[in-house]
């Protein structure tokens, strides 16, 4: 018995430990960018434009870029990613193709991004002829986090009880009243953190929007869905490869504020996600 | 709180009612034999020889009503006691008025012949047994216990007046050979109203079980030497 | 007997090739309490849920025969499934609430149906349909607290609530009371009893004595097939059948 009860605590302690290494790792990188990086941080860093010379350089093109970018993203990728999840699961193909459906979708969500980077190049900016836009980025992203949404909003939907069907289809409701009156009010929670992880991964996306025509040096701030733009992580990508010293405390400050507005976006979601659950459930 | 569903209490109401209504009747029907006696009332013993049926039909629906509550309802303590008492209840008031009939049987048989002597006991029986028959019921209604006992202990002042007609008659009838096939019929009629009251007194037993539980029966047995 | 309200022939039901249900013949009268009795898996519940098709929303599955309600086959194709079962309406084994309201629980069927007309109309029947659940008394002063905060008695009532403000001809009930506690399933029972003046009620139960309590009618299942369809009183005083005799008395199931 005491063999057991020492594997017990062997096993706590253990997963503690590599709880600890994470963590530390994370806080090691943190202070680290936290040291670099928020002396630089000043109002006149966030509302000016880049420069050649690291002190003047300013980063708001790319704050608006990333907002832009991501709300466009989410406005494209959560109805289509939403609407597909709910055919699939409710109205859609039962048996052998319907597992072969989800299999593919689950191995897009692991398609490198690159892939997808491509895709955008071919198809929106030179097929579309949507150029190298905020909207041929957007429509990038939103095939790129698309699968992590249909995934996501699947789940949610299978995690909706069967019971809870079955009483709406008692009283006479209709597929769709099922779905839209029960089904999706109740799986909202679980559609929400998918959105929230479709949207933390896209804001953090480099490599396919470089390819989709991003520029790193833009002095303007995108005036339309068809302008040019840079993003966050393309701009700190830029920083870091110049030569100068300067430009490594500016990178450093430009993660912070990707982190800043990486907390504040999933903060404001996770906010919406509680008032929901506390609204229906208290 | 109640275990029951109020439908239930219903049902065990009827079969209550049931019950007295039966109860009535047989009592009704022995005064009625009796009265038809004493007073030589050919007319009388007719309606009572050919009025059984509503006594039997109410015999057959008090069993089939205990036995349906039963099968359906589950009854236990309290309720079961009644239901399992008012069955047996049933069975003594059932051959109660059985006994009514032998009894205008016997008058009609009786008043072929001129009277053998005023009847002074046989009414004196009649009206005792009816009475215990009538406290044995209230006992029942009103679960009563005391008032049960009190019927069991008048179960001795019957058989003595029995044996007192027994001995009256025998006198006659020796002096008297012409009044040995009445005086017959009226010793027929005392032990039938001694049988009644026996009826009576298993009635009020049934209802000392069903109040306390506890089962009084064949108690004699015990208590004699 | 009068024109039944539900009447099977020939029913055979199959889940893929498995047959569940075989040649199942039954009339059921209107306005009594119908009890299905037999031991797990004997088909009672498959049945039930035909009554209402809502076998429907299982896949794969596939009934012979005919089912008609007021003469009417109810699997013929012209049959609008959705009203079917606004006729015919249904209360589960465990009681699922909507995670809403009690009001918004009641009011669900009268929306999804347009029932009422305007809000006043629809608070009304709302009132009404738990005043037949005999919850009302209970929950007047909270009607807009959510439903999963009421014990499983008073969420299985208020299913049934839920269930009669659409106003069905028909309640079908799978072991409505199995989750419950002795008093809470005495209060459903109370309730069945009472409502069989303005509904036809069809109770699975697989314990016997509430059927004994509840019904009126009883039908035996065994191994997907009728065994035996009486009065109540009938089966549980002298059933015909020897099977039905065992069961029954308890001597197996």
């Amino acid at each position: 018995m005491t063999s057991r009860y020492h594997a017990d605590r062997a096993f706590a302690v253990l997963g503690l430990l590599g709880l600890l290494a994470a963590l530390a790792a994370l806080a090691a990188l943190l202070l680290d960018v936290i040291a670099d990086g928020a002396p630089h941080l000043s109002w006149q860093f966030l509302t000016s434009y880049p420069s050649r010379f690291a002190a003047s350089a300013g980063i708001l093109p790319a704050i608006l870029g990333t907002f832009y970018v991501i709300v466009l993203t989410a406005l494209m990728a959560v109805p289509v990613g939403v609407a597909a999840a709910v055919y699939l699961e409710e109205y859609g193909a039962q048996g052998r193709l319907g597992r072969i459906i989800e299999i593919n979708i689950a191995n897009l969500a692991g398609v490198p991004s690159i892939v997808y980077g491509l895709l955008g190049l071919g198809l929106f900016v030179r097929a579309l002829s949507l150029g190298r836009s905020v909207v041929a980025g957007a429509a990038t992203l939103a095939l790129l986090v698309l699968p992590v949404v249909i995934l996501a909003t699947r789940e949610a939907l299978r995690a909706v009880p069967k019971t809870l069907r079955e009483g709406s289809y008692a009283l006479g409701a209709t597929k769709w009243q099922t779905t839209q009156l029960q089904v999706l009010p109740a799986a909202l929670p679980g559609i929400l953190t998918g959105i929230i992880l479709a949207l933390s991964r896209a804001i953090g996306e480099t490599a396919p929007l470089i390819i989709v025509g991003a520029v790193a040096y833009v002095r303007f701030v995108p005036d339309s869905l068809w302008s040019p733009f840079t993003v966050l992580p393309i701009q700190i990508f830029n920083w870091v490869s110049r030569p100068q010293a300067g430009f490594a405390a500016n990178a450093a400050a430009g993660i912070l504020v990707l982190l800043v507005m990486l907390l504040l976006m999933n903060g404001a979601a996770i906010f919406v996600r509680d008032r929901y659950q506390r609204r229906r459930a208290a | 709180m109640e275990r029951a569903t109020p439908h239930f209490h219903e049902e065990l109401d009827t079969l209550k009612a049931r019950l007295l209504e039966m109860g009535g009747l047989a009592e009704e029907r022995v005064r009625l034999s009796i009265q038809a006696l004493v007073e030589r009332d050919s007319a009388l013993v007719d309606e009572v020889l050919s009025g059984d049926d509503p006594l039997n039909r109410l015999h057959i629906e008090i069993d089939q009503r205990g036995f349906t509550l039963v099968a359906l309802h589950q009854p236990v303590a309290t309720d079961l006691r009644m239901i399992v008492s008012a069955i047996k209840i049933n069975t003594d008031l059932e051959r109660i008025g059985d006994l009514a009939v032998n009894i205008a049987e016997a008058a009609r048989r009786y008043l072929k012949h001129p009277p053998v002597k005023p009847l002074i006991d046989i009414p004196q029986m009649a009206s005792i047994a009816q009475t215990m028959l009538r406290d044995a019921l209230d006992a029942f209604v009103r679960r009563d216990p005391d008032l049960a006992q009190a019927v069991l202990d008048r179960d001795d002042r019957l058989d003595g007046l029995k044996t007192q007609v027994f001995r009256e008659l025998l006198t006659y009838m020796l002096q008297d050979h012409s009044t040995i096939e009445p005086g017959l019929d009226l010793i027929l009629v005392s032990r039938h109203l001694e049988r009644i009251g026996d009826h009576a007194t298993n009635i009020a037993e049934d209802v000392i079980f069903m109040v306390s539980a506890k089962d009084v029966r064949h108690q004699a047995i015990d208590d004699r030497p | 007997m009068s024109e039944p309200k539900i009447a099977a022939d020939g029913v055979n039901f199959y889940y893929g090739t498995k047959r569940a249900l075989h040649d199942i013949r039954v009339a059921i009268r209107p306005h009594v309490v119908t009890a299905f009795i037999g031991p797990s898996g004997c088909g009672k519940s498959t049945f039930l849920r035909t009554l209402n098709r809502m076998n429907d929303l299982i896949p794969d599955t596939r009934l012979e025969g005919s089912i008609k309600i007021d003469g009417q086959d109810i699997y013929a194709p012209s049959v609008d499934v959705v009203s079917l079962r606004r006729r015919v309406g249904m209360v589960f084994q465990k009681s699922n609430p909507f995670p809403k309201s009690i009001f918004e629980n009641v009011a669900y069927g009268l929306r999804i149906n347009r029932i009422a007309n305007g809000r006043a109309d629809l608070s009304h029947r709302v009132e009404e349909s738990l005043k037949a659940a005999a919850l009302w008394d209970e929950v007047k002063d909270r009607l807009h607290e959510p439903a999963l905060s009421l014990s499983g008695g008073q969420q299985q009532r208020l299913c049934i609530a839920r269930a009669l403000a659409i106003k069905p001809d028909i309640v079908l009930m799978d072991e409505p009371a199995s989750a419950l506690d002795p008093i809470a399933t005495q209060r459903i029972e109370e309730l069945i009893y009472q409502l069989k003046d303005q509904y036809t009620i069809v109770i699975v139960t697989h314990n016997m004595q509430q059927a004994a309590r509840v019904s009126d009618f009883t039908a035996f299942f065994w191994l997907g097939r009728l065994v035996e369809y009486n009065e109540t009183r009938k089966i549980f005083t002298a059933p015909a059948e020897k099977l039905t005799e065992d069961y029954v008395t308890g001597r197996f199931g």
